[in-house]
């Protein structure tokens, strides 16, 4: 299925101002309320627009570390990939995992207290992870840009 | 901050899979009235912890099938040219997510793009061409999940 202007258009709205509801985001879009619901319909069915999901602030929670790790695994295990990954969801303190081509295999994205926590969280929980070849770590001081939108 | 319960924890992990969920449907999976949920919620956006919502949108379905991320180390630094940086990568609209970072890395940045060719347009012409750019590294993502992060509760 296409997705043409007016689904470009309605995401865009939705995107910036996801509480909107129905019959405001067609106003926006000028489109009739029906048609925008629709739309919205059809573009969730086809898995475009998934959802929403909560924002939350991990440092108001208290999580005022964030690390990440980019990993290269040992390729001459067949299953390093699939071990790797499967150990990592059970560690709680990691919030994203990532998969590349390129220089780095996985990123992980890790949440911490403090740093006594992230010491801990990384001697105890990642580097007991399974077919790591090298880890680097980039500790984030600042989000300048979280849109994640897309240039719809 | 505020102290946070098990029941805390599982309203927080059930919005940040669907944050259209009401008060009341919430309420019920965790034996809780309408109004008790709502105060709740409203007890965890005061507290600053839920910072609203975010639409999820699939971007190979939309037609963004290349996501890059680069880490981009800065040829000359200062605190001029930091902000000057930061303004004028933000103002692209491919790129999603800028971090500053410590480590081998000034900056991690998320870009989205429509195709390989559409990415190697945005690098050479908006991004390699930015005042005080050194050392950029590439890295195709493949795969991508997000987990629940740090939530006590009932497992997703």
């Amino acid at each position: 299925m296409q997705i043409d202007d007016i689904d470009r258009r309605i995401l865009r709205y939705l995107q910036a101002e996801p509480s909107l509801s129905t019959a405001e985001l067609a106003e926006k879009a000028r489109i009739p309320a029906a048609t925008c619901w629709r739309r919205l319909e059809k573009l969730n069915q086809i898995g475009a627009y998934k959802g929403q999901e909560a924002v939350i602030d991990w440092a108001a929670l208290g999580y005022s570390v964030e690390v990440s790790l980019r990993v290269t695994l040992d390729k001459t295990e067949p299953r390093a990939f699939d071990d790797f990954i499967e150990a990592a969801r059970e560690v709680p303190e990691v919030l994203e995992i990532q998969t590349f081509l390129g220089r780095v295999d996985v990123r992980l994205n890790i949440l911490a207290r403090d740093m006594a926590h992230y010491q801990h969280v990384y001697r105890s929980q990642i580097l007991t992870l399974p077919h790591i070849a090298d880890i680097e770590a980039l500790m984030q001081i600042a989000t300048i840009k979280t849109a994640k939108g897309l240039p719809l | 901050m505020i102290e946070l319960d098990d029941i805390d924890h599982a309203l927080l992990r059930a919005l940040s899979r669907d944050a259209t969920q009401s008060a009341g449907a919430l309420g019920k999976l965790h034996g809780l009235s309408q109004p008790a949920t709502w105060r709740r919620i409203r007890r965890l956006q005061d507290a600053g912890i839920l910072k609203g919502r975010r639409a999820i949108l699939d971007a190979e379905k939309l037609g963004f099938g290349v996501t890059v991320f680069l880490g981009i180390k800065l040829a000359t630094k200062g605190r001029v040219s930091l902000e000057d940086f930061e303004r004028a990568i933000s103002a692209i609209p491919e790129v999603q997510t800028v971090e500053h970072v410590l480590g081998l890395y000034d900056y991690r940045v998320r870009v989205v793009a429509r195709d390989l060719a559409d990415f190697e347009r945005v690098l050479r012409r908006r991004i390699m061409t930015m005042p005080g750019i050194g050392d950029v590294e590439a890295n195709v993502l493949l795969s991508e999940e997000r987990r629940p992060g740090p939530l006590r509760g009932v497992a997703s």
